[in-house]
């Protein structure tokens, strides 16, 4: 039983947005507790406030109440946000939209040096750069000069990863990271944020509507339904014995080859 | 009505690139879809499944050119039909498209209303627009959408949801007998998506579309959609059979392949990891020889590159590989 | 997507107008006699083989009035579009990228200038600046006086960018506001702004013709719109000296309405709103 602090843990934590009559509840007075090197999963339909809790971990969206302790220690909003990127980094779900259209790949890799208290040499950066591209099979010279739309969207996706492994933070949050791949490119994308988990020894956590996806690569998962945790458990628990009617609901709505899914009228 | 809805003969569709290349994104198709019949396509990005849809609608608009084959609806050849009449006759009528990421190609600036009217009488030579915003009313409620208020609202106020039940109700207002639906539910979570197919099949069981020709990435998703399913690789059909036979016991490698690197959760456990597919489709520009999988295909033998695979039939299906039993 | 463009008919005919007043106004000084201090004749002379426009009430030479006037005009209403835009933008950028209580703050101060009538503004800095106002001066009075509608128009696009994914890509790469606000909310902007420009320019110019009109015009020099002035204060339209007054009134026509159409043809081309 290790006896350190978890990666995140949130006590009654809570977002909402506007205020009166038109308040809007995103995220629901949720509790939970991430372990540091484990891979939970935060599933749930769109809408039901796991992007904007995903923002939350990320420390770029500030709750409205309640706590969010990373590392045992709660997010210090005086402190220079630079601090916490560092540590929690994210990859998006559309590669295209991620990066910025008017500068080349090469300059937006560099300006992950930002993050840094001092930013190396001109070859110190190139070197570290060419390092992560490798560890995502693009060779360095492919990218030289490119613009993002002069890329596919398999490639923009591997740049996406590149940046977490230039900063090497302990937490990734993955948003969304497969929706927008051919069903069969999964489970590839998946092994290169396994790789990068191992390498990195990285805690991540998935924020995804795929609770094929969850299942498969997560230890812990987190059902989340219209702003509220509504189950957390081991995959094999929660898909087997779910407990929570939001959680059958999600299983039930796979379609699963080895099950009846939807049944036709007429024929 | 007898006869197929839909028949496609060797079909041949390229894209001309503009130092003059011809990328052969749809090579030989043939296939045919019958009365109350689901025909799924699948295949990954790239294959030339969306080329394929738009070859069978006779969308070709530049750089995309027919190359040979011919597509026949209801009988009746679309090819080389004049525009106004496959407008009046054939569009939307007896054969009708939902594009892929249909949902948010809506034009931001109009109401549904005003879209769909515009839509719609384009297909009709004399167009009342109080008669096509009744029927347009009528079959909103019939397909579950609250009328009044999705008629009047502008696409950024409505739900991902919504928004595609919409464009399938534009899609199939006039009844057209076969319809094709191009990766209808890939930017939708699983409980959205349900209700999507589901609307699909009560649309055929009420009779209003006959037909459907399923087009997706996801090959188990066919397993509760189609009656009869088409894998799609590189411009060609590699396995055409029944649903069960290429779900559970596809014979083709690349069949097995796609099948083998999808991610599920699976009854069994955890054990059975899903092989990643690795490699990309061959280059449509260049000439190929031998079989188009090879290069990636983890049960290829030597020869497989050097020879042309054709598409054998075996039992009741058809599989583009010699070394299948 | 600029070419796109030239595609469209109303854009050329806007642009070639355009086109055509400015290269009047820049090369006619080189082609043609231009004097607007000698008297060349009576007042109110008919135009005529060596006076096309005739004189003004001083008998003046009129189209030297025109083509200086012209080029007066051009220059308040580019200098004015440059400062509103400028203004406008910045105001509307921080304020929309923020939200909060600085887009309360700024939205205040925009509804401020928004509700105050620019003409009474104007007016009474105008007034102010009796003996030194200078065309540049002016220029600047009505940029500083009608940047609201861009602050508006350019707020309403930052608040859209701000939640698209690259700027969350840009924060968590350790950029702060200006840094965002200069590469990553900015780009995404430029061919709005342009148009926004565009649209400013025409202000400038229709709103320096009223200011002449109202006497409170450049003090010492010749603009459009102190000929329609000088053509009202001195009773041309009742003498019948059309000469006197419809051709300034023909030019800025001209001038706004080329303007106004280029805007519609590229705000066809460029709405963000269908741009992902």
């Amino acid at each position: 039983m290790s006896t350190e602090p978890p990666a995140f843990e949130a006590r009654e934590l809570s977002r909402v947005f506007g205020y009166g009559r038109h308040a809007r509840t995103a995220v629901d007075r949720v509790s939970f507790r991430i372990e540091q090197g484990e891979i939970a999963s935060i599933v749930g339909e769109s809408g039901c406030g796991k992007s904007v809790l995903a923002r939350m971990l990320l420390r770029l969206q500030a709750p409205t109440s309640g706590e969010l302790l990373f590392e045992g220690r709660p997010i210090d909003t005086a402190e220079d946000p630079r601090v916490h990127f560092r540590r929690v980094q994210a990859v998006f779900q559309d590669p295209f939209s991620a990066f910025n259209q008017f500068f080349t790949i090469r300059a937006q890799l560099q300006s992950v040096f930002r993050l840094f208290p001092e930013r190396p040499s001109r070859t110190e950066m190139d070197e570290r750069i060419d390092r992560a591209l490798l560890a995502v099979n693009i060779q360095p010279r492919e990218i030289d000069g490119k613009y993002p739309f002069e890329l596919s969207g398999g490639q923009m996706q591997r740049m996406l990863l590149a940046r977490v492994f230039i900063i090497e933070p302990r937490v990734l949050i993955a948003d969304e990271p497969t929706s927008m791949v051919d069903a069969s490119s999964r489970a590839s994308i998946l092994e290169y944020l396994m790789k990068l988990k191992q390498e990195l020894d990285m805690t991540i956590v998935f924020v995804t509507h795929d609770i094929g996806l969850a299942y498969y690569a997560s230890d812990s998962l987190l059902i989340m339904h219209q702003g509220k945790i509504v189950e957390q458990g081991p995959p094999e628990r929660v898909t087997k014995q779910p407990q929570a009617a939001a959680t059958r609901q999600l299983l039930d709505d796979i379609p699963d080859v080895n099950r009846d899914w939807l049944a036709r009228g007429g024929a | 009505m007898s006869g197929p809805v839909l028949s496609v003969e060797a079909l041949r569709a390229h894209y001309l690139t503009r130092s003059g290349h011809e990328i052969r994104a749809v090579d030989g198709v043939s296939f045919s879809v019958g009365e109350g019949e689901i025909l799924g396509i699948a295949g990954e990005s790239g294959c030339g499944k969306t080329t394929l849809v738009n070859a069978c609608m006779g969308l070709y608009l530049p750089p995309l050119v027919h190359g040979g084959g011919d597509v026949k609806v209801a009988g009746t050849s679309i090819l080389g039909m004049a525009p106004a009449q496959y407008r009046r006759r054939v569009l939307g009528r007896l054969i009708s498209m939902i594009p892929q990421g249909a949902l948010n190609s809506l034009n931001p600036t109009r109401r549904i209303k005003d879209m769909a009217t515009d839509m719609i009488s384009s297909h009709e030579a004399r167009a009342d627009r109080r008669e096509i915003h009744e029927r347009l009313r009528e079959r909103f409620e019939r397909i579950g959408l609250d009328a009044t208020h999705v008629l009047g609202a502008y696409p950024v106020e409505l739900p991902a949801g919504i928004k595609q039940r919409v464009v399938i109700g534009i899609s199939t207002l006039l009844d057209p007998k076969i319809v094709i639906a191009d990766e209808p539910t890939s930017a939708l979570d699983v409980s959205t998506q349900k209700s999507v197919i589901r609307l699909l099949f009560q649309l055929m069981d009420a009779g209003i579309v006959s037909s459907m020709l399923f087009i997706t990435h996801e090959l188990p998703l066919l397993r509760h959609v189609a009656t009869r399913i088409a894998v799609m690789y590189a411009g060609e059909f590699v396995e055409v059979g029944p649903t069960e036979d290429v779900i559970f016991r596809g014979r083709g490698p690349y069949t097995q392949a796609l099948m083998g690197s999808m991610l599920s959760i699976d009854p069994t456990g955890r054990q059975n990891r899903p092989v990643a597919l690795e490699g990309a489709p061959p280059d449509l520009k260049l000439p190929i020889v031998g079989c188009r999988f090879a290069p990636r295909c983890p049960q290829a033998r030597p020869d497989c590159r050097e020879t042309e695979q054709t598409l054998r039939t075996i039992e009741q299906s058809q599989v583009r590989c010699r070394y299948v039993d | 997507m600029f070419a796109s463009l030239f595609k469209s008919a109303s854009f050329v005919t806007g642009l070639v107008l355009f086109g055509l007043t400015v290269l009047t106004a820049v090369v006619a000084p080189w082609v043609l006699h231009v004097d607007v201090g000698q008297r060349v004749g009576l007042a109110y002379m008919p135009p005529s083989a060596e006076h096309w426009l005739g004189t003004d009430h001083l008998g003046l030479d009129l189209v030297s009035l025109h083509i200086v006037g012209l080029r007066a005009s051009l220059y308040v209403g580019l200098v004015s579009g440059v400062v509103a835009t400028l203004v406008g933008t910045l105001i509307g950028v921080y304020s929309g990228y923020k939200g909060g209580f600085i887009d309360d703050l700024l939205n205040s101060l925009t509804n401020l200038f928004l509700v105050i009538p620019s003409l009474v503004v104007l007016i009474l800095l105008s007034s102010s600046f009796e003996q030194g106002r200078s065309l540049t001066l002016i220029a600047l009075i009505i940029g500083g006086t009608t940047w609201t509608w861009t602050a508006r128009a350019v707020r309403a696009q930052a608040s859209s960018l701000r939640g698209r994914d690259h700027v969350a890509l840009a924060r968590i790469n350790g950029y702060g506001t200006f840094g965002i606000l200069a590469l990553h909310i900015l780009p995404y902007l430029l061919s709005y702004l342009f148009m926004v420009f565009v649209l400013q320019t025409a202000t400038g110019i229709l709103t320096e013709a009223s200011l002449s009109m109202l006497g409170l015009g450049p003090h010492d020099s010749v603009s459009l719109g102190r000929i329609l002035d000088e053509a009202v204060k001195n009773e041309a339209l009742v003498d019948g000296a059309w000469w006197a007054f419809l051709p300034a009134t023909v030019l800025i026509t001209v001038i706004a309405f080329s303007l106004y159409v280029i805007n519609t043809a590229m705000e066809g081309v460029f709405n963000p709103r269908l741009r992902r």
